[in-house]
C-alpha cells in the first residue's frame, strides 16, 4: 500500500468519500438485517415482524436515493479521476444492488402473510434455511471485504454461488414434488417457490457486489468465470413417480 | 480510497502509540530484541540532557581555564565511554525485572488487551480500528488496525452504537451484536471513551450461550418429537399386531420383535445424535484453541473403525503421507468429523470394496489450507441431493432408511464449519463419492 497520505488539497472531499462508504456499509446492514428477518417472519408465520421488513424497506429506497444524490452532486463538483472515480461509481453499483437486495426481501415477508401455518414441518423449510444461510454468508463475506478490501477472499464466492444454484435445484424439485403429492400444497409451494427464487436472486445480487469491489480496488474485472446458471429450467417431476 | 484513508490516519497514531502497536506482529524473539533495544534507546534519550550539560560544562571550563586540548578530548573520551556503559546495565537490569515474576511493571495496552479473553477492540475518534486483541481476530476475522468499524460492523444498532460512542464521547453506552451466519452469535457490546486520549474501547460480551439453550430447546423438541413418532408408531403397531392376530403365531413374532428392537435401537441413535449436536451448538466457538495434529486423529479413527470395516467387507486405504498437518481447534470434535464420513464412507460405499483417504495443502493468499478426502468407490449420490445431504433429516430415499439417522454429516457440517472450514462433496452416480474436509493450517 502506497502509503499517501490524505492526498486531496481539500480534506473535505476524503470525508465525503469516507460517508459514501459509511452510507453504503450501514445500507448493508439493512439488507442483510431484511434477508435474516423476512425468513424468519416465513418461518414462523410471524406476521408482525414481516410487517417491520415491509417497513424497512423505506429505508433502504431513501439510502439509494441519498446515495445517488451525493455521488452525483460529487461527480460534478470533484470531478473525480482513477481510484476515486471507481469508489464513487462502485458506491452506485453497489448501492442499486443492496436496493434490490431489499426489495426481494420484503418480497419474501410479503409471502409469510399467504404461506402462513400450512407448511408445518416441510423438509422445503429446512432447505429454505440452508439456501438463506449460504445467501447470507455470501452477502456478509462481500461487504466484509467491501470492509478490509482483502480481495483475495473473493475467490471463495464463486464457490459458493455454484452451492445456492444447486441447492435451489434441488428445493424446486422438492418443492414440484410436493405439489404433486397433494393439490393442497400447491399455494403454499408455489409462494415457497419464488421465496427460494428471491434467495437464489440475493446471492447473485451478492456475486454483483463482489465484481463491483474487485473492480473498486483494483481497476480489473473480477478473473471468475462466472458459475454455471441454477438448473431448475430443465427440472421436470414425472406425476406418481415414487417420491 | 479507504485504505490511503488508514495510512494517513496510522500515521497519525503512531506518533502517539508507535512502538507497541508495531510490536504486537513481531514473534517472541523480535520482540524481545526490539524490547531491548527501544529501552536502550530510550535510556539514552533520557540521559542525553546529562551528556550534553556535561560536555558543555567541559568545554565551558576549558576556554574558561586555557587547559590543553588533550586532556579536554580525553576527558570527553573517559566520559562517554561511563556514560554508554551505565545506562546499557539499566537496561539489562530492566528486561531481568521484567522477566522475574511477580514483577507488575511495564505492561503494555497490548499485553493486557490480549490478557482479556472477551473480544476487544481500540478505535479512534473516526471510527479506524486501532488495536483489536487476540479474541476479537478470532471472533470476527478482519478486524485488524486500520479497518474502518461501521464497515465491518454493519447491523442497525452497531451503526448506532458507533455513532453515539463518537459524539457523546465520555460515556459508556451499549449496544446487541448478533451474527446468524457462518455461526450463530449474539453479543453484548459496551463502548468507552478511553481517558486522556481520543480513543475507545469496544468490549463484546458472548451471550450466546443463553440463547443456544433457548434455541436448542425449542429445537430438540421439535426435532425428537417428529423423528421419534415415526418409529413409535411403528413399534406400536406391531405390538398391537403381536396382542391381536399374530397372537400365537411364534414366526411372525420373531420377526417383528427383530424389527422392533432395531427400531428402538434407532431411536437410541437418534437421541445420541440430537444430544450431541445440541451440545456443539450450545458450546461457545473456541477458536485459536489447542493445535491438532490431524494425521494422529485420523489414524486413530481407522484403527477404531477397522472392525466395522471388516464387517463391511471394506479395506480402508490410508493414503496420508507423514507430513504434520496441523490445525487450530478441538480434538474431540474434529474426530468426530472423520469418524462420521469414514463411517459413513464404509456403511454406504459398502458395495465399493474399499475407502480411501487422502490429504494435501495448499496456499490460499497468504493463508494455508489443509484438506483431507474421504473417497468411496459405493452407489454414489444423485446430482440433485448432493447439496442437501448435509441438512438435519435429509434422506435420499426419502422416507428414513434404517441406516443412518439423518444427523451425521449435519453434526460434520457444522464441526468444519465452527473450525472456519468448508465440507466439498463431491459424487457421480455408479461411481462412488468423495467428502473433503478443508481446514485452515495452524
Amino acid at each position: 500500500m502506497t502509503a499517501v497520505l490524505s492526498h486531496h488539497i481539500v480534506s473535505a472531499y476524503d470525508d465525503e468519500l469516507k460517508s459514501l462508504t459509511l452510507r453504503i456499509a450501514a445500507m448493508g446492514g439493512h439488507a442483510e438485517r431484511m434477508v435474516d428477518l423476512a425468513l424468519s417472519a416465513l418461518i414462523h408465520a410471524d406476521l408482525a415482524l414481516a410487517r417491520k421488513v415491509i417497513a424497512d424497506d423505506a429505508i433502504l429506497d431513501e439510502a439509494q436515493r441519498e446515495i445517488d444524490t451525493q455521488t452525483i452532486s460529487m461527480i460534478t463538483r470533484r470531478q473525480p479521476l482513477a481510484d476515486d472515480l471507481r469508489e464513487i461509481v462502485g458506491a452506485i453499483r453497489i448501492s442499486a444492488d443492496l436496493e434490490r437486495v431489499g426489495d426481494l426481501g420484503k418480497n419474501i415477508a410479503k409471502r409469510a402473510f399467504v404461506v402462513g401455518h400450512s407448511l408445518d414441518r416441510m423438509s422445503a423449510i429446512r432447505g429454505l434455511e440452508a439456501l438463506v444461510d449460504l445467501a447470507l454468508t455470501q452477502l456478509k463475506d462481500v461487504l466484509d471485504v467491501y470492509a478490509s478490501r482483502s480481495v483475495e477472499r473473493l475467490v471463495a464466492v464463486r464457490d459458493r454461488d455454484e452451492q445456492i444454484d444447486a441447492i435451489y435445484t434441488s428445493l424446486f424439485r422438492e418443492l414440484l414434488t410436493y405439489m404433486m403429492e397433494d393439490p393442497r400444497n400447491i399455494t403454499p409451494c408455489t409462494h415457497l417457490l419464488f421465496c427460494a427464487k428471491n434467495i437464489e436472486r440475493i446471492g447473485d445480487h451478492a456475486t454483483n457486489i463482489a465484481e463491483t469491489i474487485y473492480y473498486i480496488v483494483t481497476g480489473e474485472q473480477l478473473p471468475l468465470n462466472r458459475p454455471k446458471e441454477d438448473r431448475s429450467h430443465v427440472v421436470t417431476v414425472e406425476p406418481h413417480s415414487p417420491a | 480510497m479507504v485504505r490511503r484513508g488508514m495510512a494517513a490516519h496510522q500515521q497519525q497514531h503512531d506518533v502517539q502509540k508507535p512502538a507497541q502497536a508495531r510490536i504486537s506482529v513481531t514473534s517472541s524473539d523480535s520482540e524481545g530484541k526490539e524490547g531491548l533495544r527501544r529501552q536502550f534507546s530510550s535510556l539514552l534519550k533520557e540521559r542525553g540532557w546529562l551528556l550534553a550539560a556535561a560536555f558543555a560544562a567541559m568545554l565551558v571550563l576549558h576556554l574558561a581555564g586555557g587547559g590543553s586540548l588533550l586532556v579536554l578530548v580525553a576527558a570527553i573520551l573517559v566520559f562517554l565511554a561511563v556514560a554508554m556503559v551505565v545506562p546499557v546495565r539499566k537496561a539489562e537490569l530492566g528486561v531481568a525485572a521484567r522477566a522475574a515474576p511477580g514483577s507488575n511493571s511495564g505492561f503494555t495496552a497490548e499485553s493486557l488487551a490480549a490478557a482479556v479473553a472477551d473480544p476487544l477492540i481500540v478505535f479512534d475518534q473516526r471510527g479506524v480500528v486501532v488495536l483489536a486483541n487476540p479474541a476479537a481476530l478470532g471472533a470476527f476475522g478482519d478486524v485488524d488496525p486500520g479497518i474502518s468499524l461501521p464497515l465491518k460492523f454493519r447491523t442497525p444498532e452497531m451503526q448506532q452504537l458507533i455513532g453515539r460512542a463518537l459524539e457523546t464521547g465520555e460515556r459508556a453506552v451499549s449496544a446487541e451484536y448478533s451474527e446468524r451466519v457462518p455461526i450463530e452469535r449474539n453479543y453484548l457490546v459496551s463502548c468507552t471513551a478511553i481517558g486522556g486520549t481520543s480513543l475507545f474501547v469496544m468490549v463484546f460480551k458472548d451471550q450466546s450461550e443463553s440463547r443456544r439453550i433457548d434455541r436448542m430447546r425449542a429445537d430438540f423438541i421439535a426435532n425428537a418429537s417428529h423423528e421419534l413418532r415415526t418409529p413409535l408408531a411403528s413399534i406400536a403397531g406391531f405390538i398391537e399386531t403381536l396382542r391381536g392376530p399374530a397372537k400365537d403365531d411364534a414366526g411372525a413374532r420373531e420377526q417383528f420383535l427383530q424389527i422392533m428392537q432395531n427400531q428402538t435401537s434407532r431411536m437410541a441413535r437418534l437421541i445420541n445424535d440430537l444430544l450431541s449436536l445440541s451440545r456443539l451448538e450450545m458450546r461457545a466457538l473456541r477458536m485459536g484453541g489447542a493445535k491438532v495434529d490431524l494425521r494422529a486423529v485420523i489414524d486413530s479413527v481407522v484403527d477404531s473403525l477397522q472392525p466395522l470395516a471388516s464387517d463391511s467387507g471394506v479395506d480402508i486405504e490410508n493414503r496420508i503421507g507423514e507430513a504434520r498437518m496441523e490445525v487450530a481447534g478441538d480434538r474431540d470434535e474434529l474426530y468426530q468429523v472423520f469418524e462420521n464420513l469414514i463411517e459413513n464412507a464404509c456403511k454406504y460405499g459398502r458395495s465399493g470394496g474399499k475407502v480411501v483417504i487422502s490429504a494435501a495443502s495448499k496456499k490460499i493468499g497468504p493463508a494455508e489450507e489443509i484438506s483431507v478426502e474421504v473417497r468411496d468407490f459405493g452407489p454414489g449420490i444423485a446430482e440433485e441431493h448432493i447439496p442437501r445431504v448435509t441438512e438435519r433429516f435429509y434422506r435420499i430415499d426419502g422416507n428414513g432408511s434404517l441406516k443412518g439417522t439423518g444427523l451425521g454429516l449435519a453434526i460434520v457440517k457444522h464441526i468444519v464449519t465452527r473450525h472456519r472450514g468448508r465440507l466439498v462433496i463431491s459424487s457421480s452416480l455408479g461411481e462412488g463419492s468423495a467428502f473433503t474436509v478443508h481446514l485452515p493450517a495452524e
